[in-house]
């Protein structure tokens, strides 16, 4: 069963992309159909689990083994890695069913199907690894996947661009994940998860010589692990690729960019807390990283004006307030906003698809409003999705980010009092944001052009299903699983696949704190409104008297004209220059151009000599013949 | 075993060369055929040996051994679990450049073939040697064929490159003579299974191994003696660029392994930080150059320096995972740049045309042919699940353990590997059409996909499942690392 979840999506993206000519729809059933057997058998693995306790490790086959570095292809299923295969899967199976509609009219939907179910099988593959170079593998599986998915309407130069961009930013984090594996495999002589866990206790205090820093081992390594997290999970700093990734069709934003696979950073410092345990130093760069992510993009996306943009913008904040939570050490509740945030935020965008959908491909929230009557289902899933992303009481966001919160305050630390402070800020903004969002495109006036409110339409059942099931997600799986993931349960539940040096103790909160989030959160409902709606000329004339503010947002921070003078720009010119003058210049000059030169030169020269005159000869002989003698003669 | 397996796989090529030769034939077909047939067979006798080939041992197995010159230049054969798989890549490779000449070469198909076949002679012969001088004579002959290969069957550069080929390459070997004369003159043998037990006074060492390394730096090629790889490439055509870069580039990494180290192991402890720099320098700096490359087949050239970059750090690392991910990556890499320039070829032999900007939209009108270089190109850029990323990996991990700074940049090089790589693709497979001949363009042939998809299959395969090349080598390796060890102890 554990290798039919792993390897059915395989099977189907195989067989959907060699298929794609047997007959219509054949590529789009084959892969929906087998990822859902492989969403519900997992399912069953999380039942089994949760309820027999029936965990375990499961060898395919040997992969590598070189002296002490072996690595086994294996599916190791225990309570984190079963909680990824649900969301995994399940989120997996309503994407591809949602993307048989979506996707209708385009010619090379078997490709796109193919490349989803193969993103699931990388995905998975990462989930369920014991050692961390399977977790490479899906972490650059995934990585692929998401490169071909954003590049997918490969007529777009922006797309393209995208997509290059996505795997480059992301390469720069592998880069940090692969040193990490490095330090890991010198030092602890293996990459199996289990084994390192077991020892890093005994390296807790160890020092090394680093650069000629004395730094310690485990905080280096931590460090390095999170760069990698980083990447994948667009934190601040390296989060450049996940706004333009948008470029791709929103089923994939929604499965890969939103549910999925940027979560794989948050999993990853999760499945490795035994070693961020033992470094203090490492958990504050996650929280602080963590803040300033939730924080910057909640502000970026205020001013967005493109729909997907503010939902990834939404993304990247979300998980900022995943990673203070693992950074102040309550991971359990880091994976119950995961899991939460999976369906919410996939609803969303499977919501905005359904908007663009409708609006005939129009992604700018100017260019819509008014349309609630005209699409009715979408707008009542994305009133749901937004509910639960701002955290209104009662649904999944609530648990989980109030706990975010709360964790942080119980954290007694400086840091954890800053961080709950940022957490409820970032979340008052976000309630701004996603309120501007859903008003703008629902309500007020019909503000596009090209298209009339007529001809605007509802999606079709392939891709309201899915929506329901997520909306169930978004509604009830904050409250159903609360008890397991954070509450009385969850030591029992997470045994020893997350671990606590020093556990968070849940003490009593005051009420008026726990207060403030949801009161600011339905604050901001009115707020918007009116700003939004009902009077939008204060903000129009904000910004006029704050636009470089203003544009410092809009620009988002100008952090990618940064790196485009800072690292893009410099390497081409090096790249050229090392190219004309190293190459060319010196190496071809000096080297074998130069020799042959050399060598013709002296040759013509040489050659001159040689005159076929009988007067020269006898010249020279002459010329000789007193040099003999005068030396002789002086001697 | 007393059949001389050795001598058959090494003359088996050059007899059906001569047979070629002699066959008259004015459409070239039955030449193509003996050639493709001869090659076959000596490609399955190399895998009987690989099959029939004791992993266990460390020891040179099926040894011929016949008096050459008056009893003091031996004609020595043997294969260990390390040239094994050179054999195997170069009689694996042959046969796919003998189908791809039906495409791309159109006169003198004969000769052509002629020439492969005699370089096939050589490069196995390379790998098979255990006499110095013997290994010296193949190691050199097979610049001739090269050198004509490239001079005749080239690009309209062909003169200047097939010279600059022939000056650098001749440059360093002469050199490594010069070694072998005062390796003689110092042991009073040319047999290097003599040499290895034959300690090299501790202050020859040096200078010998300097001698080797100008051989070897330039058939790597490693930084700075890199320039002719690229012009070498761009002027060859398609047949010759896949054998450049799939096997002859290997015969310095097999030559670092099989004298340098085992040789003079204290000068190879000596010099390891200037190889080292000279490996970051080219992972770096060539990888930055192909950046900006305009030409396809420059652009892969100057990637594999970067390539063997890693290929001189991992073997320079002494350790386990270093040396076989060097091995691995230059195997590896074997299939990949073969395949990459096949890709090439492919589209050359329809447009003409090496320059990135001639094409573009490739996808729309060629899917399959599309597929086969995108899978080749993130084989090239060390995906997970491709060779190309064991061998990088092992050899990263290889050097973490001997330099952190060396690791990191040559980490760094993944990263600029990957943009390269996109970049290439993106101009090349993806975007829109900017050029109309594209259009007419059909995709891959039979014989083309042949071809691609048999490399595309082993790249994918030994990816996934690596063990069969790992465990051939093992043993090997490990008592190679044990006796350098001992014999710096030693000292």
């Amino acid at each position: 069963m554990e290798y039919a979840i792993l390897f059915l999506p395989l099977l189907g993206s195989i067989i959907g992309y060699l298929g794609k000519s047997a007959t219509k729809y054949f590529s789009e059933i084959i892969t929906s159909f087998l990822v859902s057997i492989s969403a519900v058998l997992s399912l069953i693995v999380f039942w089994n689990g949760f309820h027999n306790d029936i965990y375990g490790n499961y060898k395919i086959f040997e992969w590598i083994s070189s002296g002490d570095f072996t690595a086994n292809w294996s599916i190791n299923i225990d309570p984190l890695s079963s909680v990824m295969l649900v969301v995994v899967t399940f989120i997996s199976a309503l994407v591809h069913i949602y993307s048989i509609g979506y996707m209708s009219h385009d010619p090379h939907k078997p490709r796109f199907m193919s490349y989803l179910s193969l993103f699931t099988f990388s995905m998975l593959a990462l989930v369920v690894s014991d050692n961390f170079l399977q977790l490479f593998f899906g972490w650059e599986g995934v990585g692929l996947c998401s490169y071909l998915l954003i590049g997918f309407w490969y007529k777009k130069e922006t797309a393209n661009d995208a997509a290059i961009k996505a795997f480059i930013v992301n390469r720069i984090g592998d880069f940090g994940l692969a040193i990490a594996i490095f330090l890991i495999f010198f030092f602890f002589g293996t990459i199996n998860f289990d084994e390192v866990f077991n020892i890093t206790e005994q390296y807790a205090e160890k020092k090394l010589i680093f650069f000629g820093f004395e730094l310690n081992l485990i905080t280096l390594i931590c460090v390095f692990l999170f760069i990698g997290a980083m990447g994948k999970s667009a934190q601040f700093l390296l989060h450049t690729w996940l706004p333009d990734a948008m470029e791709g069709p929103t089923p994939v934003s929604a499965l890969i960019h939103a549910a999925t696979m940027v979560t794989a950073g948050v999993f990853l410092v999760v499945r490795c807390s035994p070693m961020f345990e033992y470094s203090q130093v490492a958990l504050n760069l996650v929280t602080i990283v963590g803040m300033i992510t939730a924080i910057f993009a909640a502000s970026v996306a205020l001013v967005q004006n493109d729909i997907k943009k503010i939902v990834a913008y939404s993304t990247c904040s979300q998980l900022g307030y995943m990673f203070f939570a693992a950074g102040v050490g309550a991971y359990h509740v880091a994976m119950f906003h995961l899991f939460t945030h999976a369906f919410f935020k996939a609803l969303l965008f499977l919501g905005a698809g359904s908007v663009i959908h409708a609006f005939k491909d129009e992604q700018d929230i100017r260019r819509m409003g008014g349309v609630r009557k005209r699409l009715p289902f979408t707008y009542f899933y994305m009133l749901i999705g937004t509910l639960a992303l701002t955290g209104f009481p009662l649904l999944s966001g609530f648990f989980s980010k109030d706990a975010i919160i709360e964790f942080a305050y119980l954290k007694n630390s400086h840091i954890g009092n800053y961080a709950a402070t940022i957490g409820i800020f970032t979340a008052f903004l976000t309630s701004i944001y996603s309120w501007r969002l859903f008003f703008k495109t629902f309500h007020g006036s019909y503000n596009n052009t090209k298209i009339s409110l007529n001809d605007t339409h509802e999606s079709p059942l392939t891709m309201l299903i899915p929506l329901f099931f997520l909306g169930l997600g978004a509604v009830f799986s904050g409250y159903f699983f609360k008890n397991t993931f954070i509450g009385h349960h969850s030591v029992d539940f997470w045994q020893a696949s997350i671990f606590f040096l020093n556990e968070i103790k849940h003490e009593a909160i005051p009420i008026w704190f726990l207060l403030i989030t949801p009161v600011l959160v339905s604050i901001a409902i009115p707020i918007s409104y009116y700003l939004y709606i009902l009077n939008p000329k204060i903000l129009d004339d904000f910004k006029k008297t704050n636009s470089p503010l203003y544009n410092f947002l809009l620009n988002k921070w100008y952090i990618d004209e940064l790196y485009e003078k800072l690292f893009v720009e410099p390497s081409k010119k090096i790249g050229s220059f090392f190219w004309k003058n190293g190459d060319i210049g010196v190496i071809d000059k000096f080297g074998p151009n130069g020799i042959s030169k050399l060598v013709k030169m002296i040759s013509n020269k040489t050659g001159r000599l040689q005159t076929g005159f009988i007067y020269d000869y006898a010249f020279v002989m002459l010329l000789g013949l007193s040099i003999l003698l005068t030396y002789l003669i002086l001697k | 075993m007393n059949f001389p397996i050795l001598s058959t796989l090494i003359f088996l090529p050059l007899l059906s060369s001569l047979f070629i030769f002699l066959s008259r034939d004015k459409k070239n077909n039955n030449s193509i055929y003996i050639s493709l047939f001869s090659s076959i067979a000596t490609f399955l006798l190399s895998l009987f040996l690989w099959y029939s080939l004791d992993n266990n041992s460390a020891e040179f197995q099926f040894v011929e051994e016949k008096s050459w010159i008056n009893n003091y230049i031996k004609f020595k054969l043997g294969v260990d679990g390390i040239s094994i798989l050179f054999i195997v890549l170069t009689t694996f490779i042959t046969p796919i450049c003998i189908i791809s000449c039906i495409n791309s070469i159109k006169t003198r198909v004969k000769e052509f073939l002629i020439a492969i076949l005699i370089l096939e002679t050589f490069m196995i012969g390379v790998f098979c040697s255990l006499d110095l001088v013997i290994f010296y004579l193949f190691f050199e002959a097979g610049l001739i064929p090269m050198f004509l290969i490239i001079g005749v069957w080239g690009g309209p550069r062909r003169v200047y490159s097939a010279f600059k080929f022939f000056l650098f390459t001749l440059l360093g070997s002469v050199l490594m003579l010069v070694a072998i004369i005062v390796i003689y003159w110092l042991t009073g043998t040319t047999d290097i299974t003599e040499i290895y037990k034959i300690k090299i006074p501790k202050d020859y060492q040096n200078i010998l191994w300097l001698a080797f390394l100008s051989s070897f730096a330039v058939k790597m090629p490693m930084w700075p003696v890199h320039t002719w790889l690229p012009d070498a490439h761009v002027e060859a055509p398609t047949a010759g660029s896949v054998i450049l870069a799939a096997i002859l580039l290997k015969m310095a990494g097999y030559g670092f392994l099989r004298f340098s180290i085992p040789m003079f192991p204290i000068a190879s402890e000596y010099f390891t930080p200037l190889i080292y720099s000279l490996s970051i320098i080219a992972i770096i700096y060539t990888s930055l150059v192909a950046l900006m490359q305009d030409d396809m087949k420059k652009l892969i050239a100057y990637s594999s320096v970067a390539h063997m970059g890693y290929v001189t750090l991992g073997i320079f690392t002494l350790t386990k995972q270093g040396i076989e991910g060097s091995i691995y990556q230059m195997i590896s890499h074997g299939l990949i740049s073969a395949a990459l320039f096949l890709c090439v070829g492919v589209v050359y032999d329809r447009l003409h045309s090496r320059m990135i900007s001639s094409y573009g939209g490739l996808v729309s009108y060629l899917p399959k042919y599309s597929f086969l270089f995108i899978v080749f190109a993130l084989a090239a850029l060390g995906l997970p699940g491709t060779s190309g990323f064991l061998g990088e990996f092992l050899v990263l991990t290889g050097a973490f353990q001997k330099s952190y700074l060396a690791a990191m940049l040559a980490t760094f090089g993944v990263v600029l590997g990957a943009a390269y790589m996109l970049w290439l693709t993106k101009r090349v497979i993806f975007g829109t059409i900017n050029n109309v001949e594209i259009k007419n363009l059909s995709d891959v042939n039979k014989s083309e996909i042949i071809m691609l998809a048999t490399l595309a299959f082993f790249v994918i395969f030994f990816g996934f499942y690596p063990l069969p090349l790992m465990e051939t080598f093992s043993v090997s390796v490990n008592s190679l690392i044990d006796n350098y060890q001992i014999a710096l102890i030693s000292n």
